[in-house]
C-alpha cells in the first residue's frame, strides 16, 4: 500500500511538464504493471488523474457512480466496475445491465445526479458548469472527452481503472483490444488496390472526415474517405453535395442512419443519380449500428472488424 | 384609378437575369462538370437537336437528376415565397408581414420537428410541415377574430403569439431528442438538398394554384390598399379578398417550406426591392417579384453549394447573409417611403 501511493503520485504529477492536457502520460500510473499485489488494487487511493478539467483526486474507491457518458458508461463496464454504477445516462443502452436512467448528459440537473448520492461522475463534457456546480456539493466528476486517436480510447480505458480501483483489469482490456485490432489488421491484403467509403450521418449528408476518430478507424483499416477533400470542414463533420458524392463515386457507402434513423439501404440506393455510384451498383451499401460508431469505447473493435471485413471483401473483387 | 402597367423594360431585364442565373446554377457546381459538355446537353434538349458527346453517365446523371431539380426548385421556392410575401404585405398593408409571419414557420417547424424525431419515413416530413403550417396559420386567424375583430394588427399580433408558443413546443420537443438536434437544425436552416424531381413535382401543382390566385387578385390589392373602407365604396369585397389572397399565400409557401425548410429574407426583401426600383403597384409588384424572387433563390442556392464545396451551407444562411446587407444597401439608396 505505500510503495503503491507514491508511485501513482509521481506519475501523475508530471502533467505540468510535457505532458499533453489530454493526460497522454499520466495513464502510465495505472498501467504501470510494476505494482505486483495485483489484488491490492484499492491501494491506489487516493489518485489523482489529469482529465480535460484538469487534475482530479479521488480519495476513496468510488461506490456510488453516476455515468452520463455512454461511451463512459461500457468502459466501466468493461473493466468490471459496473456494479458501482447506480445510474447512466438516457443514451447509455450498452450493455444491457446497464442502469439507464433519463439523466442527460447534455442538459444536466445536478439535482438528479446528486439525488444517486454519487461518489464520482464521468461525463463526456461539462455543460452548464456541472463539473463546477457538482464541486460545490463535493461530488468529483471526471471528463473523458470524445477520443480523437484510438490512444484516447486506451488512455481514458486506463483513467477509469485508476478511478475505479479496477486498474488490472483495465490494463489487460487495452492489452486483448491492442492484440484484436493488430490482428485484424494484419488481415488486409498489403497489395490492395485503393479502396473508398462514404460514411453517411443522416440523410442530409453529414459525414465524417479521417480526421475524426471514427475516421481514423476507417484510415487503420485502409479506407479512403472521400470527404477528405472538403477543406477543413466543419471540424471533421462536413455536409456534402448530393453532386459531389455522386461524381466521387465510392466504392461502399456505409450508412449509420438506419434503425431509428429510419434509413435503409433500398432508399440509399433509389437517391436521385446514386444509381450511377459504384457501391449502389455493385450492391456495397453497409450498415453500421450508429452507436458503436459513434461511441469510442471497447466496442471500436467490433467496428473495426466489420469495416476490415468489408475491405477485404473488396479487395479479393477488385 | 389610373391604370398601372408593369413596364417592358422591367419585365425583360428580370427574364434576362432570371435566365442568366438558371444557366449559371446548371454549369456551376462542386462535381466540376465540364461546361462544354452541360452546354452540350442543354442544347441538345431543344427539339430537333440531336448532339452527341456531350457528359458520360454518371456526369449526366448528376446535371439531370441533382443539379437540374434543385435549380427548378429554387425556381418554384424563391418565386413562391417572394409573390406569397407581397400578397400578405398588400391584404394587411403592413411593410414587415410576410410569409413567416402568423405562424405559418413555426407551425411547419413543429411539424418537421417531429416528423423528425420519431424517426419515420422521411417522406412523412413534407407532409408534417404542411400539416403543421396551415394549422399555425388556422390557430393565428381564429385567435386573431376572437381578439380583435376586423383589426388586421390584431392578426399579426396573433400571429407573433402563436409563433412564440410553437417555437417554445418546438425548442422542448429539440431538447428531448438532442440525437436529431443537428437534423431539425439543418431543416429550420433551409435547404434545397435533398431535391430530386420528387420535391419539384410535389410543390409544383401548390405553387401554380397559389401564385395563379395571387396574381389574379393584383388589381385589386392595388385597391386595397387605399384602405378597406374606401375599397368597400369602390365595389371591392376587402374582407373576402384578404381571405382568399392569404389562403392562398400560405398554402404556397406551407408547400414551399415543406420541402426546402425554413428559406427566411426572401418573402419580405425581394418585394421590397421590387417596390424601390419599379413602382409599388401590385400589378408590377407581384409579377416582378415572382422573377427575382426565383433568381434570388437560385443565386442563394448556388452560393451555398459553391462556397465551402464539396460541403453545404444551408440556403437560409446565404439568403440573410447576403440578403440583408443588400437590402440596407437599396433601402439607402432609394429613400422611397413604403
Amino acid at each position: 500500500m505505500a510503495a503503491a501511493l507514491p508511485l501513482v503520485l509521481v506519475a501523475c504529477g508530471d502533467d505540468d511538464g510535457d505532458a499533453t492536457a489530454s493526460g497522454g502520460d499520466s495513464p502510465s500510473a495505472a498501467s504501470d504493471p510494476s505494482d505486483p499485489s495485483e489484488g491490492g488494487d484499492e491501494a491506489a487511493f487516493p489518485v489523482t488523474i489529469d482529465t480535460a478539467n484538469g487534475p482530479v483526486e479521488i480519495t476513496e474507491q468510488p461506490e456510488q457512480i453516476v455515468s452520463l457518458s455512454a461511451t463512459a458508461t461500457e468502459m466501466l463496464f468493461a473493466i468490471g466496475a459496473g456494479d458501482s454504477v447506480v445510474a447512466a445516462d438516457s443514451y447509455s443502452n450498452y450493455p444491457a445491465e446497464a442502469p439507464t436512467t433519463d439523466l442527460s448528459g447534455f442538459e444536466p440537473n445536478v439535482e438528479a445526479i446528486v439525488g444517486y448520492a454519487p461518489d464520482l461522475v464521468i461525463a463526456s463534457s461539462d455543460p452548464g458548469d456541472l463539473v463546477s456546480s457538482l464541486a460545490e456539493v463535493g461530488v468529483p466528476a471526471v471528463i473523458l472527452a470524445p477520443a480523437v486517436t484510438i490512444d484516447d480510447t486506451y488512455t481514458q480505458l486506463e483513467q477509469l481503472g485508476a478511478v475505479t480501483g479496477q486498474v488490472g483489469d483495465a490494463a489487460e482490456l487495452v492489452g486483448q483490444m491492442q492484440t484484436d485490432i493488430d490482428a485484424l489488421l494484419a488481415q488486409v491484403p498489403a497489395d490492395a488496390a485503393p479502396a473508398t467509403y462514404y460514411h453517411e450521418l443522416d440523410p442530409n449528408l453529414f459525414t465524417v472526415t479521417s480526421a475524426t476518430f471514427i475516421g481514423e478507424l476507417y484510415a487503420m483499416a485502409g479506407w479512403t474517405n472521400i470527404a477528405d477533400e472538403a477543406p477543413d470542414a466543419a471540424g471533421g463533420y462536413p455536409q456534402l453535395s448530393p453532386e459531389f458524392l455522386v461524381t466521387a463515386n465510392p466504392d461502399v457507402v456505409f450508412f449509420a442512419d438506419g434503425g431509428a434513423g429510419g434509413v435503409v439501404a433500398e432508399d440509399i440506393a433509389a437517391r436521385p443519380g446514386w444509381d450511377q455510384i459504384a457501391a449502389v451498383q455493385q450492391d456495397r451499401i453497409v450498415e453500421v449500428d450508429p452507436d458503436i460508431a459513434s461511441r469510442w469505447g471497447p466496442r471500436v473493435v467490433d467496428f473495426l472488424r466489420l469495416v476490415i471485413e468489408e475491405r477485404t471483401a473488396l479487395a479479393s473483387v477488385q | 384609378m389610373r391604370p398601372v402597367r408593369l413596364p417592358r423594360r422591367w419585365l425583360l431585364a428580370s427574364l434576362a437575369v432570371l435566365l442568366a442565373a438558371v444557366l449559371l446554377g446548371l454549369t456551376v457546381g462542386p462535381a466540376g462538370l465540364p461546361l462544354r459538355g452541360v452546354l452540350t446537353e442543354i442544347v441538345d434538349l431543344v427539339p430537333g437537336v440531336d448532339l452527341a458527346g456531350g457528359l458520360d453517365d454518371r456526369q449526366a446523371a448528376v446535371l439531370w437528376q441533382l443539379r437540374a431539380p434543385r435549380v427548378v426548385l429554387g425556381l418554384l421556392v424563391g418565386a413562391m415565397l417572394a409573390i406569397a410575401g407581397a400578397g400578405y404585405q398588400g391584404v394587411f398593408r403592413n411593410p414587415l408581414a410576410d410569409p413567416y409571419l402568423l405562424g405559418v414557420a413555426a407551425g411547419a417547424g413543429l411539424g418537421a420537428t417531429f416528423a423528425i424525431v420519431s424517426g419515420g419515413s422521411r417522406l412523412l416530413l413534407p407532409l408534417a410541415a404542411f400539416t403543421g403550417g396551415v394549422l399555425g396559420v388556422a390557430a393565428t386567424y381564429a385567435l386573431g377574430r376572437g381578439v380583435g375583430g376586423r383589426s388586421t394588427n390584431s392578426l399579426i399580433l396573433a400571429g407573433v403569439a402563436v409563433a412564440a408558443f410553437l417555437t417554445a413546443v418546438q425548442t422542448f420537443v429539440n431538447q428531448r431528442n438532442t440525437d436529431s438536434l443537428r437534423e431539425v437544425y439543418g431543416w429550420i436552416l433551409g435547404r434545397l438538398l435533398t431535391a430530386g424531381w420528387g420535391e419539384v413535382l410535389t410543390v409544383l401543382p401548390y405553387v401554380a394554384v397559389s401564385a395563379a390566385v395571387l396574381l389574379a387578385h393584383r388589381r385589386l390589392l392595388d385597391v386595397l390598399s387605399v384602405g378597406p373602407d374606401e375599397a368597400g365604396t369602390l365595389g371591392v369585397p376587402a374582407a373576402r379578398v384578404r381571405l382568399v389572397v392569404v389562403l392562398a399565400a400560405t398554402l404556397g409557401t406551407a408547400a414551399a417550406v415543406s420541402v426546402s425548410g425554413l428559406i427566411g429574407f426572401v418573402g419580405i426583401v425581394v418585394p421590397h426591392i421590387v417596390r424601390m426600383l419599379a413602382g409599388s403597384s401590385y400589378r408590377i409588384v407581384l409579377p416582378l417579384a415572382a422573377l427575382v424572387g426565383a433568381t434570388f433563390l437560385v443565386v442563394a442556392d448556388l452560393v451555398a453549394r459553391t462556397v465551402v464545396s464539396p460541403g453545404e451551407l444551408p440556403v437560409g444562411v446565404v439568403t440573410a447573409f447576403v440578403g440583408a446587407p443588400f437590402f440596407t444597401l437599396v433601402l439607402r439608396s432609394a429613400r422611397r417611403t413604403w
